[in-house]
């Protein structure tokens, strides 16, 4: 899919993605030792959105798995058309068992889910599966056969293998700690929050029409804001919210007053937002 | 670069580093690291280094210590910087200043990092003879004294205009950063010349930090423990959701033969349906007793500060805080009232946790705890004591002990010191562990296994 590494930062670029020198290595990685790429890092980084740029790039479609708690193998895999089995059988009155079994069970009347639709597809894929850490040990078991061989056995019809390998993604927010055995078959790739150089690109990228100046200001704000001890510090979307919101009040510099009423938009916690006022010599919130 | 057997042999011994700093790295990790490294080539170094980050580790808090080993394993060099002859010492140390400064001035990381090279070159030698000889990043740091260049770079800074308006008293602490960056960098460069004088297998083992998690409360520095405090609420999540999954498994299984024998009435007293036991939803009291005298402070506050974070996994937590005093401190700990930082500082200034003299006295405080708060444990309680046992020659005061354990529902002890030193010198340990349960806890490693598994569910 890629050429180099630069090709892969490149080509990201292109999409709206502005990608550390870490994400482009491993997603180049990723692509050519053929390996699911496992993302963790905090909220709002731009895990999802990796996968969204990947997926525009190559081309590829983009196949989505939002884990949660309670996912199962029929959400997750696949699940047959019981309606439409039932439907069958009661049309075909006259038939014997053998032929009314071979028929019902067969690719008409199985329910492809991501997983499955992933492995099954001729065209380029990207699987994303979403949050993890949300789903149950038991899911885990389940990729584990999917990400290593790229395959699915359905009883009835016997084990179906990709022709072609999706690029998978999965996110985590480390909410619970995934099998070793999981991790053992990714690349792992953190995220952190990006360099202020980078995130300067990010934000002017994101929210056209800002001032240079104004962006560098805010970047380095919500650096300094990173810094502190909060209870949940700014992320990259925090940064660029912030960034919109200036740029409707038609602001073009940062001063006391600016900062003091539009804190919120950053921190989510009262008293991180006390805190950062009192570091920031903000006049009492 | 060289060989591929040389570059098998660096890339296997940079794995048996990190094997021996507890990273599982198996040998499939191994093989698709050399497939990544030869798909990235060696041409770059920063490429090289993310390529190998991302096919060995397994997360985030790994990290640091694989950036250690890899500087030292795959070191952007070898040898001294190909500077002109060095200048005398101490004109050598102004110039360096200079451009130092300068070089933080205007946050060219580049140029940094070559003048921690050159520091550590011109400043950091020491010894003649071969054997006894070094490279010390204290020494370098000590001349060169990096932090004093603070008020210049920022005036510097300043006198160009680069800081104007609301961001200027960001200023200060941005250039305390470079400057942090900086000594970072002149500590690495450091080990890289020691690695090259001793050996890197050695020292990639001694003088690389442990992950956070696995470093000693006894022995945790100022800035370690600030870093394991960071760690408190993604620990407590991870806790929350293994407790609820024990929780969830313990409310089915167990057999209610009583209910089960009165619903095989109506079959004639054949049990065909067995009835599960119930379980009540009463969530579990939990008492904290915690030692925060000096020596173990730094255990008792993360400790504290993980429990508060567990709090809603709980009916009720009292948190009480001794020296040879007890008092009760819930209170300073309510969410988000808790400044993790100043919190040991706080209870201190406070509570009244000492009397006559300043050293733990276990006796007198438990004998205290037992008289004056007996009423806060009760048959739901878990009490959870956090100590070292240590008594300072002090009587232990097992009456107490036995008192609060024939309240309470259970009594853990949990004790940072290694097992090994237990029993030796002042300490109570053994004496204590015939009525408690107790646990060594020596790292947070250690307490994140031991609460999932103890805790009350």
């Amino acid at each position: 899919m890629f050429t180099s590494v630069d090709d892969v930062s490149a080509r990201l670029a292109g999409t709206g993605y502005l990608a550390s020198p870490s994400v482009a290595t491993t997603v180049f990685l990723a692509d050519r030792l053929g390996k699911p790429l496992l993302v963790e890092g905090p909220a709002g980084v731009g895990k999802t959105e990796l996968a969204k740029a990947v997926a525009e790039v190559a081309g590829a479609r983009l196949v989505r798995l939002q884990c949660y708690e309670g996912v199962d193998e029929s959400r997750a895999l696949y699940e047959w058309n019981h309606a439409k089995q039932l439907l069958r059988i009661s049309a075909g009155r006259d038939e014997t068992w053998d032929e009314a079994r071979t028929d019902v069970f067969s690719e008409e009347f199985l329910l492809p889910r991501p997983l499955l639709t992933a492995i099954r597809g001729d065209e380029p894929t990207v699987l994303l599966i979403d949050e993890t850490d949300k789903a149950d040990v038991e899911v885990e078991g389940l990729l584990l056969e999917v990400l290593s061989d790229f395959q699915v056995t359905v009883p009835e019809l016997g084990t179906i293998t990709a022709t072609r390998r999706p690029f998978v993604v999965l996110t985590s927010n480390a909410s619970r700690e995934l099998s070793e055995a999981l991790r053992r078959r990714c690349l792992f790739l953190h995220i952190g929050f990006p360099e202020e150089e980078l995130e300067r690109r990010i934000v002017r990228l994101k929210v056209p029409g800002i001032d240079a100046a104004l962006a560098e200001s805010v970047v380095r704000v919500v650096g300094a804001l990173r810094a502190m001890d909060l209870r949940k510090v700014p992320s990259v979307a925090e940064t660029i919210d912030w960034a919109r919101t200036l740029l409707a009040l038609g602001a073009d510099a940062l001063d006391e007053g600016l900062v003091r009423d539009t804190l919120g938009v950053i921190l989510k916690h009262q008293d991180d937002v006390l805190k950062a006022a009192a570091k920031l010599d903000l006049d009492a919130v | 670069m060289t060989g591929t057997t040389e570059v098998a042999a660096r890339l296997t011994g940079l794995v048996a580093a990190l094997r021996a700093h507890g990273l599982r790295i198996g040998t499939g990790e191994t093989v698709d690291a050399a497939e990544a490294a030869a798909a990235l080539g060696f041409t770059d170094r920063a490429l090289l280094r993310e390529g190998l980050a991302a096919t060995l580790l397994h997360s985030a808090d790994q990290r640091r210590v694989f950036d250690t080993v890899f500087d030292l394993y795959f070191p952007y060099g070898v040898g001294a910087p190909e500077a002109g002859a060095p200048g005398p010492a101490t004109a050598d140390r102004d110039h360096l200043r200079d451009r130092l400064a300068a070089a933080l001035a205007d946050n060219d990381e580049a140029l940094t990092a070559r003048l921690a090279i050159e520091a550590v070159d011109g400043l950091g030698g020491y010894g003649s003879s071969p054997g006894a000889d070094g490279w010390s990043a204290y020494q370098t740091l000590e001349r060169l004294r990096p932090q004093t260049l603070l008020a210049r770079v920022r005036d510097d800074v300043r006198r160009r205009g680069g800081a104007a308006g609301f961001t200027d008293r960001l200023l200060e602490d941005e250039v305390r950063r470079r400057i942090e960056v900086f000594r970072r960098l002149v500590v690495v460069e450091a080990r890289r010349r020691v690695a090259e004088r001793r050996g890197r297998d050695e020292i990639a083992r001694r003088a690389v930090a442990p992950t956070a998690d696995r470093v000693d409360f006894l022995y945790a520095g100022r800035d370690r423990l600030a870093e394991l405090r960071r760690t408190v609420h993604p620990l407590a999540r991870r806790l929350a959701t293994r407790l609820a999954a024990r929780r969830r498994r313990a409310s089915r299984g167990a057999i209610d033969l009583r209910r089960t024998l009165r619903g095989s009435l109506s079959t004639g007293g054949v049990p065909m349906r067995p009835v599960l036991r119930r379980r009540r939803p009463a969530r579990p009291e939990l008492v904290l007793l915690c030692d925060v005298s000096g020596s173990v402070s730094g255990f008792s506050d993360f400790t504290m500060l993980l429990v508060q974070a567990l709090h809603d996994q709980f009916s009720k937590v009292r948190v009480f805080a001794f020296v040879n005093r007890v008092d009760e401190i819930t209170g300073l700990l309510r969410h988000g009232a808790a400044d993790p930082e100043g919190l040991g500082a706080r209870i201190r200034a406070e509570a009244t946790l000492t009397g006559w003299h300043g050293s733990s006295d276990y006796g007198t405080a438990l004998g205290e705890f037992a008289e004056r708060y007996e009423a806060a444990v009760g048959p739901r309680t878990t009490v959870f004591v956090l100590g070292d046992a240590r008594t300072n020659m002090g009587d232990p005061n097992l009456a107490a002990v036995r008192r609060i354990v024939a309240r309470a529902r259970r009594v853990h002890w949990l004790n940072p010191e290694p097992r090994p030193q237990w029993g030796t010198g002042d300490s109570a340990a053994p004496d204590y562990a015939e009525l408690v349960a107790m646990h060594e806890c020596r790292n947070a490693h250690q307490l994140g296994a031991l609460i999932s598994r103890i805790l009350p569910v």
